[in-house]
C-alpha cells in the first residue's frame, strides 16, 4: 500500500494509560508511573469464546482485565466470573506451575498482560501494587473458605 | 485505458484479497491453491511496492543464505531462505537468492524486490493494480468493499495491507518532527545533531543509516533496551552500533530511557524535553533535526467506525488464531499485519509473523482455513507409517515450526487405528478446539533462549504438554529421541 505522512493520524484509538489508571489495583499511581507501564507491556484482545488461561498447561501470563467479561472454568463449570479491573494468572506466573483453571472469554475481552516471567520484577519495583494484589487474594481465600463451611 | 484488459473488475467474489505485497501475493497463490475463486486489488502499480520504499537504509534484517546443507527446491531450504515467498513448483521456489550479489546474508531492498516480483510474474498471479479500497460494509453473511473501481462483494475479505503507515505517540510538538519515512536522503544529516524518537526497528536504522553522516546523535523513548532480548532478536544483525558506542561510555551518541515531554521550533532546530524513566530529572536538548521513528500502524481506513478491535493504540487489528478480526467476523488479515494475533504468549521469543520467513506460512494456513470453513474444501490426510519418525523430523527441520515457534504446529491425527498427518494449524487452535485423538508438534523457547522441541497429546479431549530434551544440535531425529516420543504416543497411537 502507499502511504502518506498526511495521513497520519494522532488521535490513540484506545487510551490504555488512562484506562489502567482508573482501575483499583493502580490507585494513587501517578501519570507518569503508568505511563512506564504502558511503554513496558502490551494489551491483548481476545474475540468472544477464546481461551486464554488453559489449565494444566506450562505458560501463561499474568492478565488484567481492562474491557470485557471472563469466566474461570473448571471441568466444564463456571466456578467464577471476571470483569473489569480483575485479574488472572497471577498464581501460575508466580509459582510456575501450570492453571489449574481455564480462563474463557465470555464477551470480547482486552487485557493488560505482563508475561509471567516479569511479573516478579514489575510487583517488586511497584511495593504497593504487590500489596493491593495480595489483599484480593486473601479476599478471594477467604471467600474460599467460606464456600467450604 | 483499456479496462477489459485489467483482471477482477468489480462484482461477486468468493474472496477478495486487498494487497500486492509479499502478503497479498502469497496469499493469492494459496487461495489458488486450495481452489478458492478469488480476486486481488492493490492501489499500487507494481507488486511489492513496500520494497520499492522500505526499509530506507537498504537493505533487509532477515537472512538468505544462497547455499545452505539442503537443496534450494526443498521444503527444509526455507529455513535458509527467510525471505522467498512459498510455492509446491520447483521454478517458484527460493527466487530471492537467485538474485542476490552475496555482497551480504541479508538481501537489498532491489533484490527483495526482484525476488517478490518474479515469483508475482511467474506464477501468473493477478493484481487489479491502480484499484484503491475506499471503505467497507458488512452485507449480511459477506463483505462489500467500495473501490476507486467500483463495489466488490465477497463471502470474506483477506487484508494484506502491510503496518506502513507513519505512526507518532501524543507528544507536542513531534508533528514538526520528520518520520522515520522522510529520512531516505542520509546525506542530508551530513555534520547535523540529531534526536530520534524511538528506539526500536526503525529507530535504531535509521540511527545506524546515519551514524557516518551525523556529528551527534541522541535516541530517546520510554522502552528501555533490553539487551537480552535485543541478543535475540532480528536487529542485531545489524543497527546496534549506535547502542555499542553509547555502552561503551564516551560521547557524541546516547541511547536514553525518556519520556519525550515536548519538542520546540528553536531558530532554525528544535529544543527537545525529556524526562527521565529510570532517574529523575529532566534532560533537555538543542538539536538541528528530530525525526520520529515512532512506528507504523495498520491503514485500516473505515474498519473502526466498523467496530474493527485493535491493539497497540489502535495500530494493529486484534485477532483470533486464524487471524480473522475478534469483533468483525469474515474479515482476515495476512502479512506484516497478521502480527496481530499474539498466539499463546508463552515464556520466550514467539512466531515471525511481522516479516516474510512468517507470514508466509500463516497465508497458507489461512488460505487452507477458508477454503474449508467457507466453502467446505477437504483436508487431505495422507497416512502415516512412521508417525514417530516424522514427527521427530518435523521438530528438526520444518520450516513452519522452526520460524512460527510456538505459534504454528505440525498435527498427527489417530482416529480408529489410523494415523494420519493433519497438517500445520495454529497451536491455540489444537489446544481448543478439542475433537479427536491427536498429537501436536511444535518448537518454544524457554526464558533463557533454549530451544524446546514440544509435543501436546490429546487423548480423550484431554490435552497433556510433553517437552522434549535439548539436543545441541537441534536433532531430535535419533534412537533416545525415538524412544521417549513413542512412550509419550503410546496412549493414542
Amino acid at each position: 500500500m502507499r502511504t502518506s505522512t498526511r495521513a497520519v493520524r494522532y488521535k490513540r484509538a484506545v487510551n490504555i494509560g488512562e484506562s489502567l489508571g482508573q482501575l483499583a489495583l493502580f490507585a494513587d499511581m501517578t501519570p507518569a508511573q503508568i505511563e512506564a507501564m504502558v511503554h513496558e507491556h502490551d494489551e491483548d484482545v481476545f474475540a468472544e469464546g477464546q481461551r486464554v488461561l488453559r489449565r494444566g498447561l506450562s505458560g501463561g501470563s499474568f492478565y488484567l482485565i481492562l474491557e470485557g467479561d471472563a469466566a474461570v472454568v473448571v471441568d466444564g463449570e463456571e466456578r467464577r466470573r471476571l470483569g473489569r479491573g480483575e485479574f488472572f494468572g497471577e498464581i501460575s506466573a508466580l509459582t510456575g506451575d501450570a492453571p489449574t483453571a481455564d480462563v474463557v472469554a465470555l464477551t470480547m475481552l482486552r487485557c493488560f498482560v505482563i508475561p509471567a516471567s516479569q511479573l516478579e520484577r514489575f510487583l517488586l519495583d511497584r511495593p504497593p501494587v504487590m500489596l493491593r494484589l495480595l489483599r484480593a487474594e486473601a479476599r478471594r481465600l477467604q471467600t474460599a473458605g467460606e464456600w467450604q463451611t | 485505458m483499456a479496462d477489459v484488459e485489467r483482471p477482477f473488475p468489480p462484482g461477486d467474489y468468493d474472496v477478495v484479497v486487498v494487497g500486492s505485497g509479499p502478503g497479498g501475493l502469497q496469499t493469492s497463490y494459496w487461495l489458488r491453491r486450495f481452489g478458492v475463486r478469488h480476486a486481488v486489488l492493490s492501489s499500487d502499480d507494481a507488486p511489492a511496492g513496500m520494497f520499492r520504499r522500505f526499509p530506507v537504509f537498504q537493505r533487509l534484517i532477515t537472512w538468505t543464505k544462497p547455499d545452505a546443507p539442503v537443496d534450494r527446491t526443498t521444503r527444509e531450504y526455507e529455513w535458509f531462505d527467510h525471505n522467498s515467498l512459498l510455492a509446491d513448483e520447483k521454478e517458484l521456489k527460493a527466487l530471492v537468492p537467485t538474485f542476490m550479489d552475496r555482497a551480504f546474508d541479508l538481501p537489498s531492498r532491489a533484490e527483495m524486490e526482484a525476488g517478490i516480483a518474479a515469483f508475482a510474474e511467474r506464477a501468473q498471479l493477478e493484481v487489479r493494480y491502480r484499484c484503491t479500497w475506499e471503505s467497507t460494509r458488512h452485507d449480511g453473511e459477506g463483505v462489500v468493499l467500495v473501490t476507486s473501481d467500483g463495489e466488490y462483494s465477497c463471502r470474506a475479505a483477506v487484508f494484506a495491507i502491510g503496518v506502513t503507515e507513519p505512526w507518532r505517540p501524543e507528544v507536542p510538538g513531534i508533528e514538526a518532527a520528520s518520520h522515520y519515512v522522510d529520512t531516505n536522503a542520509p546525506e542530508r544529516y551530513a555534520g547535523r545533531s540529531v534526536f530520534i524518537v524511538g528506539k526500536r526497528n526503525s529507530g535504531f536504522e535509521v540511527a545506524q543509516g546515519l551514524l557516518p553522516w551525523a556529528r551527534s546523535m541522541v535516541l530517546g523513548s520510554p522502552r528501555s533496551v533490553q539487551t537480552d532480548a535485543l541478543a535475540l532478536s532480528a536487529l542485531r544483525v545489524r543497527y546496534l552500533h549506535p547502542y555499542d558506542e553509547y555502552a561503551r561510555g564516551g560521547p557524541g551518541t546516547y541511547v536514553l530511557d525518556v519520556t519525550i515531554e515536548r519538542i520546540e521550533r528553536r531558530g532554525d532546530g528544535f529544543h527537545v524535553v525529556t524526562r527521565g524513566m529510570t532517574w529523575d530529572g529532566t534532560l533537555e536538548f538543542d538539536v538541528d533535526e528530530v525525526i520520529a521513528a515512532t512506528g507504523f500502524q495498520t491503514p485500516l481506513r473505515d474498519l473502526p467506525s466498523l467496530g474493527l478491535a485493535t491493539v497497540n493504540d489502535g495500530r494493529i487489528p486484534a485477532l483470533t488464531p486464524f487471524w480473522e478480526s475478534v469483533s468483525l467476523p469474515r474479515v482476515y488479515f495476512a502479512g506484516n499485519t497478521s502480527a496481530g494475533a499474539r498466539g499463546l504468549g508463552k515464556r520466550g521469543a514467539g512466531a515471525s509473523s511481522t516479516s516474510v520467513n512468517g507470514f508466509r506460512y500463516n497465508a497458507r494456513v489461512l488460505a487452507q482455513h477458508i477454503a474449508e470453513t467457507l466453502f467446505g474444501r477437504e483436508r487431505e490426510q495422507p497416512a502415516l507409517a512412521d508417525p514417530v519418525g516424522f514427527l521427530l523430523h518435523e521438530l528438526s527441520a520444518a520450516p513452519e515450526l522452526l520460524v512460527q515457534k510456538g505459534y504454528l504446529c505440525r498435527v498427527v491425527v489417530a482416529s480408529g487405528g489410523a494415523v494420519a498427518d493433519g497438517g500445520i494449524v495454529p497451536l491455540a487452535h489444537f489446544l481448543d478446539a478439542g475433537g479427536e485423538d491427536a498429537i501436536a508438534a511444535t518448537v518454544e523457547v524457554d526464558e533463557r533462549g533454549g530451544i524446546q522441541p514440544t509435543v501436546y497429546v490429546r487423548r480423550g479431549g484431554d490435552v497433556t504438554e510433553h517437552v522434549l530434551p535439548p539436543h545441541p544440535l537441534h536433532r531430535y531425529e535419533g534412537e533416545p529421541y525415538r524412544r521417549e516420543l513413542a512412550a509419550v504416543l503410546s496412549p493414542v497411537l
